[in-house]
């Protein structure tokens, strides 16, 4: 099965408001990551847009609307249009969420979490291996930010992401800015979660700005992905280089959208990270 | 005229149509210009919707529409009803008039 | 037992206003609370701002508040049905002709049919315009064209486009017309979905051919809706706009 090969550099999520200055100037960014859901109509210029991006970048498709972490079958509709959309751009990742977003036939658009059992890893398990063969490709599997935990769960989060990649083959996304808001949330220590968790999976990473709030018992945080990446996520980002060598790291902002300009600038404070960690880093596991 | 004149002439004009058809260019397109037109204004409407992996820090909103009503621009344009159904400008007689039978 | 559909259901009921689900861990109830909020907050305001961001100009027309709430009503019945948001929407328009608050706004179905109109145009297939040499030699009385799956002509029973116009970017107020439009939406070389209201003759020579009419037929019947109707500028109009995709005889 293809492995996941998004180069080890800095990626952005792509807006269509940032089409003409990407086209004008794309230094420094080693791919763009879409939506899968946001290029599923037939024709038009989303697809126009995302075809000549594809012709001169590498492309990481992330899908928001899988519901992984959900009971019973995954949609077959929505698994048959993300077969198409792969065939057609032929990316060279693709990623979905440790989380459910849809109840019966509805779609509740957002991702909603799930208690860590032998129950719901069996499920996890079933549904990426039932993705990762109907796409051909290696999938990666995403930890989420998450505002609750529940007393049902009796596997730690990053033991739960270690068995589903070790049972299934997928690579792992490590989302930085979520695991900073989970143990925020959570009252625990994001370097232990770190420490825990298998680096050598890690085939793309995340970076996303997120809202503060405020409970009795502390800091409440929301992963907003409107602002800048928080220096607490920087400072994160760059123990897991240190320790884990460059790895392909997308900026992500899907909220107040900033100029072209703002966001290549995050991208290339990830590029200075990414840079030097170059030389250091764990072997690979395939 | 007679129907078959009508017909007639009805063809030739279309003959003539096909003909200015033939020789209108397809409005000109810059492929790459196009697709960098910025989603202002009309276009990110049709657009639509995106997805986001993304939470908000914003607070559903609570009010009861059955309460509440409209105050947008349908207050301010010389629309046919106003909220208490009373007819503007006249403009609703015209409207109601005109309506095809359901 | 499987116990994970259960937590589901109860997880969804609560995001719907119900008790939070069994096994949620926080320092107190209060605290629970805020917590799951977030959740309910994520679902309920991306969605509402999602109908917002298909349907702009009803929300421009209704205001914002009262929108909020409209969506939140939509939202108890008519959730997205697939992840693809795009088309999600299709029945809001029978929903706001049907909602009581409302009633004194007949018209806002018809708009809000043309933003879901102008939606669908705007991710429709693509398709290449006709070759004019087709056309050139073409027997009126035998060809029939083919439009682009962008094409989409709506009969409102209000004059719904003009009224789409007034709340456009820049536009300027002006009185409406009274009376019944049709629409018509289609997507250009450009990318843009631009609406305009077609003429009674027009309406019904562009209902003709999209039913798989000739060229003569259609033209007559565009004559028969309306005297001495003249089809030219249309059919040119459509060709400049690459909506005549084929011509088959």
């Amino acid at each position: 099965m293809p492995t996941a090969c998004l180069p080890d550099l800095p990626g952005v999520g792509f807006k269509p408001d940032h089409f003409a200055a990407i086209r004008a100037d794309a230094a420094g960014i080693g791919f763009f990551e879409v939506h899968a859901e946001n290029y599923m109509g037939a024709g038009g210029l989303p697809h126009a847009q995302l075809a000549a991006l594809r012709a001169d970048h590498p492309l990481s498709i992330h899908g928001v609307g899988l519901s992984i972490g959900g009971p019973g079958r995954l949609d077959a509709d929505h698994l048959a249009r993300l077969r198409r959309l792969c065939a057609r751009y032929q990316p060279e990742s693709f990623s979905e969420h440790l989380a459910w977003s849809s109840h019966g036939a509805e779609f509740l658009n957002d991702l909603l979490p799930l208690p860590y059992t032998e129950e719901t890893l069996r499920l996890v398990c079933d549904h990426v291996d039932q993705v990762q063969e109907a796409l051909g490709l290696r999938m990666a599997l995403e930890n989420p930010a998450t505002y609750l935990c529940f007393s049902q769960s009796t596997i730690p989060e990053t033991a739960f992401l270690a068995e589903v990649s070790a049972r299934t083959g997928c690579g792992l996304l490590l989302d930085v800015n979520n695991v900073f808001v989970s143990c925020t949330n959570h009252r625990t220590d994001a370097r232990a979660w770190l420490a825990d968790f298998p680096l050598d999976r890690v085939t793309e990473i995340h970076l996303g700005g997120h809202e503060t709030e405020h409970l009795p018992s502390g800091p409440l945080l929301i992963d907003s992905h409107g602002r800048a990446v928080a220096d607490p996520v920087w400072a994160l980002f760059a123990e897991v280089i240190a320790k884990a060598g460059p790895r392909p790291t997308l900026v992500e902002w899907d909220n107040d959208l900033p100029a072209w300009p703002v966001l290549a600038a995050e991208a290339a404070r990830a590029g200075q990270v990414l840079a030097a960690g170059r030389g250091a880093g764990l072997a690979r596991a395939s | 005229m007679t129907a078959k004149t009508s017909r007639f002439v009805l063809g030739a004009s279309m003959a003539c149509a096909l003909g200015a058809m033939a020789s209108t260019p397809v409005m000109a397109q810059d492929m790459e210009k196009c697709f960098g037109v910025a989603l202002a204004g009309q276009n990110d409407c049709a657009a639509g919707p995106g997805t986001t992996c993304a939470g908000t820090s914003k607070v559903d909103y609570q009010g009861n529409a059955w309460k509440l009503v409209p105050a947008g621009t349908c207050l301010t344009m010389e629309l046919p009803a106003a909220a208490d159904g009373m007819a503007r400008g006249g403009s609703l007689e015209a409207l109601t008039r005109d309506l095809p039978a359901a | 037992m499987p116990a994970h559909p259960e937590f589901v259901a109860a997880f969804e009921a609560a995001l719907r206003g119900g008790p939070l689900p069994a096994g949620v861990l926080a320092q107190d109830a209060a605290e629970a609370a805020r917590r799951f909020a977030v959740y309910r907050n994520n679902g309920a305001v991306s969605l509402s701002e999602a109908l917002g961001s298909r349907f702009p100009v009803i929300r421009q027309l209704v205001g914002a508040s009262f929108f909020a709430a409209l969506a939140r009503a939509y939202l108890e019945t008519s959730r997205p049905r697939s992840p693809v948001l795009a088309e999600w929407g299709a029945s809001f328009a029978a929903f706001l002709e049907h909602f009581p608050p409302l009633a004194a706004y007949p018209y806002l179905g018809d708009v809000a049919r043309i933003e879901y109109a102008r939606g669908r145009a705007f991710h429709a297939a693509d398709a290449p315009p006709v070759d004019p040499r087709a056309l050139a030699g073409a027997d009126p009385d035998r060809v029939r064209l083919g439009l682009h799956p962008s094409v989409h002509l709506l009969d409102c029973a209000y004059p719904a486009v003009s009224i789409w116009m007034r709340n456009q970017p820049g536009a300027q107020p002006a009185p409406l017309e009274s009376g019944p439009q049709t629409a018509l939406i289609l997507r250009d070389p450009a990318f843009q979905v631009p609406v305009r209201a077609l003429g009674p003759g027009d309406a019904a020579l562009l209902h003709a051919l999209m039913a798989g009419a000739t060229l003569t037929r259609a033209a007559d019947m565009a004559q028969q809706r309306q005297a001495g109707h003249e089809p030219q500028p249309l059919l040119v109009s459509l060709m400049q706009s690459g909506a005549i995709t084929e011509a088959r005889e």
